[in-house]
């Protein structure tokens, strides 16, 4: 599928962590900036209560937030996207009244005049926080005025996620951008190092960059359709 | 945070006795444990800063890894598997297991202002 990225407006990444953006969606966004389109990300939490402190370990549970809100803003630089951060608390985004983040969702969604939203699709995104985050901005969606709604690429990452929703419609290859990427994954010392240490077991790859090329190569996404 | 020193740890933990102070305490397997495993189930429970006054703490040693129990008037707080410590600048007594990669399994911290965030 040849993908239009220049024919956006605006587009809004809407996650709950620091990283689910350069793991997820990195490639995609330099694309869409490599065309022109301005991408803002909200970031639901600082990923506070994050189980990686590193590897070897530099950070504890009361440095890591200001550690991945740092993180994260570089990462961001790197990718050339702006940054809003929403003051949600890791782990507990699905305790939060799902209409109240959805309305303030909706809001910065209309603002932003986005043309297209990224996002996870419930229930198929594994972490709590992944569902409840995108089951808010699946909500704010819905609640906006037909035809006026933008277009939703879901990322899916169960197990049985293709089993349910087919295979993804959209595939972008990032191989030609993923020094990028790979530059904003670094950003997220805290909790990259110690994944890229873990994979290097079931791989043949010869450096980090080949390793992570091997598994985040490819960011895929269903579309939804709200109308 | 660096390696438990008994001696040390059993100090500030005397410190904090008999008089009220905030708490964290969490012990977690990762949102991911169930996914990586079908046959595993994510495990998880924290508190955040809620306080109590304990009147008798102690730290025990058990083949390289610590357990940690505080008696208060009604019942007790308890850890187990920590193996790292420090004592911030703010204060704080973080006391923390952490796996062969450096990822936290659990933690108990003790603080007589409350915890940010």
């Amino acid at each position: 599928m040849e993908i239009d990225y220049s024919k956006h407006r605006h587009v809004v990444v809407i996650y709950p962590h620091p990283d689910d953006e350069s793991f997820g969606t990195a490639g995609t966004v330099v694309k869409f900036r490599e065309a022109g389109v301005p991408v803002t990300y909200l970031c639901g939490t600082l990923g506070e209560m994050g189980r990686n402190m590193g590897s070897p370990f530099f950070a504890n549970r009361e440095t890591l937030p200001e550690i991945r809100k740092q993180e994260l803003i570089q990462a961001c630089e790197i990718l050339d996207m702006d940054l809003q951060m929403l003051g949600y608390r890791d782990k507990t985004m699905e305790f939060e009244d799902v209409q109240l983040v959805a309305d303030d969702l909706r809001k910065r969604i209309e603002e932003l005049d986005a043309s297209l939203v990224i996002t996870f699709y419930p229930p198929y995104a594994v972490h709590p926080d992944h569902n409840a985050m995108g089951r808010a901005a699946f909500r704010a969606i819905e609640q906006m005025e037909p035809g006026k709604r933008p277009e939703v690429w879901a990322n899916a990452i169960s197990n049985d996620r293709e089993e349910i929703l087919g295979k993804p419609d959209v595939v972008i290859d990032t191989k030609d951008v993923f020094e990028k990427k790979m530059n904003a994954l670094r950003a997220h010392k805290s909790q990259v190092d110690g994944m890229l240490k873990r994979f290097q077991g079931s791989s043949d790859a010869q450096n980090e960059f080949d390793l992570a090329l091997e598994y985040f190569q490819y960011e895929t996404y269903h579309t939804v359709n709200f109308d | 945070m660096k390696a438990i020193d008994m001696e040390k740890v059993q100090d500030y933990i005397d410190q904090f006795t008999n008089r009220p102070v905030y708490f964290h305490v969490e012990t977690t397997n990762g949102a991911y444990a169930k996914h990586l495993d079908s046959k595993a189930y994510n495990v998880g429970a924290y508190v955040r800063n809620a306080q109590i006054t304990y009147v008798q703490g102690k730290i025990v040693e058990q083949e390289g890894a610590y357990r940690v129990g505080l008696k208060h008037e009604i019942g007790w707080i308890y850890a187990e598997g920590l193996t790292d410590y420090e004592f911030n600048e703010n204060g704080q007594l973080l006391l923390a297991g952490h796996d062969e990669d450096g990822r936290l399994m659990v933690a108990m911290q003790l603080s007589e202002q409350p915890f940010h965030y």
